[in-house]
């Protein structure tokens, strides 16, 4: 059946209670009742909940075969705590373990090794690279992996679509009673707002901290009435990867000629006046994009509302210059971002609901005026990819891209028409995972291309100089410089499923038919 | 384009790229420099000239560049390699050949007798391949106005190359540029008399931008046309700081309709804002107009 | 053309290609490698075959270790390999057997 993204979605796919993509508001308006964790109620007195070991936590709230459990990725590549506790799991002779994390990236090799032996079999992720997204890739996991963006993971939880059974939360302080903070300790990350509704709707919840502090540790992002035990290691993760210093501007010719377009873009576009809000993504040329806003607000004397999301240094030092209102933290990249948080009164922490949730009553994307974002591809109907590589690999994650995406009044997609010999602009891309509909400008370094649903946008950006040009010229120069190519062979088995946020099928991924490395 | 106008045509910036290195020289024209230089002579690895003159064929022959223009550095006269650099350069259609440690008049004659042979070979129009001397040493120097009137038809201007010049004058790099004064201003003068064009050297810091910058309102104000560029990055300054301002622009348009106006009166000498004007302001002012259309800035109608 | 000795031409850069050109009886075989070996491996080796032919080239064995380079890199690679391999220095058919 072919959604409204003219994805065709199997049959099997819809057996297992899926619907079919039918827009991005198609739920809009619609009633649900969240679902609940069952708990168990203490009120004896307590002293601590501190256990010996992961081991002794894992016995402690009763792991069985089968289980559910879930994890953050605030340390991204600097993350020890998921390889910890797999590894405790798995020699505890426990198998058919689903893992439902935020996300997952390279720094979880150990567990493609769990699939292979089918001890994982199935894996819920916004990201997955490296040897999983390799694993996965060639049809290894037994069932198919779910890819949702953060915003519809925290739906799909207290929708009750997904169930938690244990989330182990790192966290780089923790009090014996289990109330956490993202800040402080040997492994600062800012924030922990993706593991907020972890927290909240696992039945039992494990903090990991290699920071034991003194009770109460307050004010706390996970709160201690959450928290059923709390467990202390050595090391839940490498500060150097959990935050790198901060990203050097880029000098690349081709990324600063691509972000001055993207604010000239927002320049000469409606939503540009005093008070106005912001997001980036990271990656070269949408984080050099940064670097242009100052101008563009200096030279109108207007000042930004907020910025959300990712929070680094160039986002740090708009507020320190008072050219932004205030930042809400999804999380930290760099030391300028985690010492902020840590220190400036107006910025703030936010979960992962209050950012992208597209099942509350109202999140943050839903009042966003501009976002700019990468993409792996992009095809003529705006979808965008940004998870199959050019190999038919899964290596990347829909993380915020299809929230704010949505969210956005103005969309900015910014990425060179062709990298090497791969045209980004194509006619159809691999997989999608941004609808085209919640896509509204494309800037490359060819030219400018904007949605034909926004003849708003095209009017105001003929005004000025910018080089524009239809998507369908741009993906033509694109094939005419690298030559039409061949189709990626993929098998008939379906290896990952891409929920839009709502919950509905946007695409699927199937085995790429090539030997396994 | 006419013969005329390639030859006088806007050169603020003329961008090096190395002939060998795949990655760079399909899409440089994105960054709008007004000429590419593709470079045989000193980027390319002694034994790789022959692999450079490949890609630059294929290049030629393949990439669309945009009206950009495409002048083929070739390596010096005292090597064995710029016989077949002319005869590739000619077939692939180059715009034209900067001649490298270019010293004396018969060397650019010498070059475009080879040049005529290979349009001949190749089908090429013949005069259609420019050519522009590159003056590297203190001889070259010394002979600059002979070697801007060696050959009217085809040679556009001349340049100075800064590393190789500091080199035989046995100065070396100073900010403010005392070291190149003597070479920059007898090139110049040299190459007004000549009546042809006039650019400056590389400058080699891409991360020092205050430095180019200084670099660059030095060469405007000596009366240069142009720079060669290095990176990118470089590009906008130079657009920037030889593009006319709009006031010198509207100065410009009213010089040249006061004159005319006055002309159509008989009165060839008088004054406007306090400052004598006859005839011999107009050149100057045309070619700022000229210079601001060429420049895409020109707004108004004459 | 005559084939006397092994040469290569091109890097490992990205957006290169490395082509190795050996002398071989009988028949052109092209070993391929390439990091858009799935896309574009197809039109790499007919680009070879293509390129190798005009330059009236038979008995090689060609090897191809591609990083994503166009096709007017493919060409320049291939002709420079094949002229070094036959020893040719000076004299080039532009516009002809070299398009």
């Amino acid at each position: 059946m072919k959604n409204a993204v003219n994805r065709d979605i199997p049959q099997e796919v819809l057996d297992m209670g899926y619907e079919p993509f039918q827009g991005s508001n198609y739920k809009e308006g619609k009633e649900y009742t969240k679902a609940a964790p069952t708990v168990r109620m203490r009120p004896a007195q307590q002293e601590t909940k501190v256990l010996a070991s992961i081991r002794e936590a894992i016995k402690a709230v009763e792991f069985r075969d089968g289980m559910t459990i879930s994890f953050h990725h605030h340390f991204r590549e600097g993350d020890y705590v998921v390889n910890l506790v797999m590894k405790e799991i798995v020699d505890m002779g426990f198998k058919d373990i689903t893992i439902a994390a935020s996300s997952l990236g390279q720094a979880h090799d150990p567990v493609a090794e769990y699939i292979e032996q089918g001890i994982v079999t199935g894996i819920q992720t916004s990201g997955i690279r490296g040897k999983m997204g390799e694993v996965v890739s060639h049809g290894k996991l037994k069932t198919p992996a779910i890819l949702r963006s953060h915003g519809g993971r925290v739906r799909a939880i207290e929708s009750g679509e997904v169930h938690i059974d244990v989330a182990f939360i790192g966290a780089p302080t923790s009090d014996c009673m289990g109330n956490a903070r993202g800040k402080g300790g040997k492994s600062d990350c800012g924030v922990l707002g993706y593991a907020v509704v972890d927290s909240k709707y696992a039945d039992k919840v494990v903090v990991i901290t290699d920071c034991l502090v003194d009770f109460p540790n307050f004010p706390p992002s996970i709160e201690a009435i959450d928290v059923d035990y709390v467990v202390v290691v050595d090391e839940i993760g490498n500060p150097k990867k959990i935050a790198s210093s901060a990203a050097r501007f880029s000098t690349d010719p081709r990324d600063l000629l691509m972000a001055e377009y993207c604010a000239k873009v927002i320049e000469n576009t409606p939503y540009f006046k005093d008070g106005f809000s912001f997001q980036t993504g990271a990656g070269g040329p949408s984080l050099a994009a940064n670097r242009f806003l100052e101008p563009i607000l200096v030279k109108h004397g207007i000042k930004l509302g907020w910025i959300i999301g990712g929070i680094s240094a160039p986002a740090v030092d708009l507020l320190n210059k008072g050219l932004v209102g205030a930042l809400i933290d999804t999380q930290d990249f760099d030391i300028a971002g985690i010492e902020s948080v840590n220190s400036h009164p107006r910025h703030f922490e936010m979960s992962t609901s209050q950012y992208a949730n597209p099942g509350n009553k109202s999140a943050f994307v839903n009042k966003l005026d501009y976002v700019i974002l990468a993409a792996l591809e992009v095809d003529v109907n705006f979808n965008v990819n940004v998870i199959t590589g050019s190999d038919g690999v899964l290596r990347g994650a829909p993380g915020g891209h299809p929230d704010t995406a949505a969210g956005a009044r103005c969309c900015i997609i910014v990425t060179p028409l062709v990298r090497g010999r791969m045209a980004t602009i194509c006619e159809d891309v691999v997989t999608v995972t941004t609808p085209g509909e919640n896509v509204d400008v494309l800037v490359t370094d060819y030219g400018i291309a904007v949605n034909p649903r926004r003849p708003d946008l095209l009017e105001a950006l003929q005004k000025t100089n910018l080089p524009l040009r239809t998507i369908e010229e741009l993906q033509k120069e694109a094939y005419a410089m690298v030559g039409t190519p061949d189709p990626l062979p993929f098998k008939e088995r379906i290896v990952a499923i891409l929920e839009a946020r709502d919950g509905t099928v946007l695409d699927v991924v199937r085995q790429i038919d090539t030997p396994a490395t | 384009m006419t013969h005329e106008k390639r030859m006088r045509r806007l050169r603020r910036s003329m961008m090096f790229l190395n002939a060998q290195r795949p990655a760079l020289i399909k899409d440089a024209y994105i960054y709008k420099p007004d000429s590419l230089m593709l470079d045989l002579e000193d980027a390319v690895a002694e034994n790789q000239k022959d692999a450079a003159r490949f890609s630059l064929y294929n290049a030629l022959k393949s990439v669309d560049y945009r009206g950009v223009e495409r002048i083929v550095r070739i390596n010096g006269l005292d090597t064995p390699h710029w016989q077949e650099d002319i005869r590739v350069t000619v077939a692939g259609r180059a715009d034209g050949i900067r001649i490298a440690k270019c010293e004396t008049a018969q060397d650019v004659l010498t070059v475009v007798e080879h040049i005529e042979k290979a349009e001949e070979e190749f089908g090429v129009e013949k005069g259609f391949t420019l050519v522009m001397a590159a003056l590297e040493s203190p001889l070259g120097i010394i002979n600059a106005y002979d070697i801007c009137k060696a050959c009217p038809e085809r040679l556009f201007g001349v340049a100075i190359s800064g590393g190789d010049y500091r080199k035989s004058m046995q100065a070396s790099f100073n900010p403010g540029g005392i070291e190149m004064m003597g070479g920059r201003a007898n090139m110049l003068i040299a190459a007004r008399a000549a009546g042809v064009q006039c650019f400056d050297t590389v400058f080699t810091d891409v991360d020092d931008m205050d430095g180019f910058r200084e670099e660059v309102i030095q060469n405007k104000q000596m009366g240069f046309d142009g720079k060669s560029l290095i990176s990118p990055r470089q590009i906008a300054i130079v657009h920037e700081i030889f593009t006319p301002t709009q006031r010198e622009i509207r100065n410009a348009e009213r010089i040249v309709r006061a004159v005319r106006e006055q002309a159509a009166q008989g009165i060839g000498v008088f004054t406007l804002d306090g400052k004598m004007l006859d005839i011999a302001f107009v050149p100057g002012a045309e070619r700022t107009i000229e210079l601001a259309k060429a420049s895409g800035v020109y707004e108004g109608d004459l | 053309m005559q084939i006397k000795q092994s040469a290569m031409a091109g890097t490992l850069e990205s957006s290169d290609v490395q082509v190795t050109i050996e002398p071989h009886e009988g028949s052109v075989e092209i070993e391929l490698e390439s990091s858009v070996m799935l896309q574009y491996g197809r039109q790499i080796k007919a680009c070879v075959q293509d390129t190798l032919k005009r330059l009236n080239v038979n008995d090689v064995r060609v090897t191809v270790v591609d990083k994503g380079a166009l096709e007017c890199t493919i060409k320049a690679r291939v002709q420079c390999a094949v002229y070094r391999a036959a020893g040719v220095e000076t004299g080039f058919p532009w516009g002809g057997a070299i398009q």
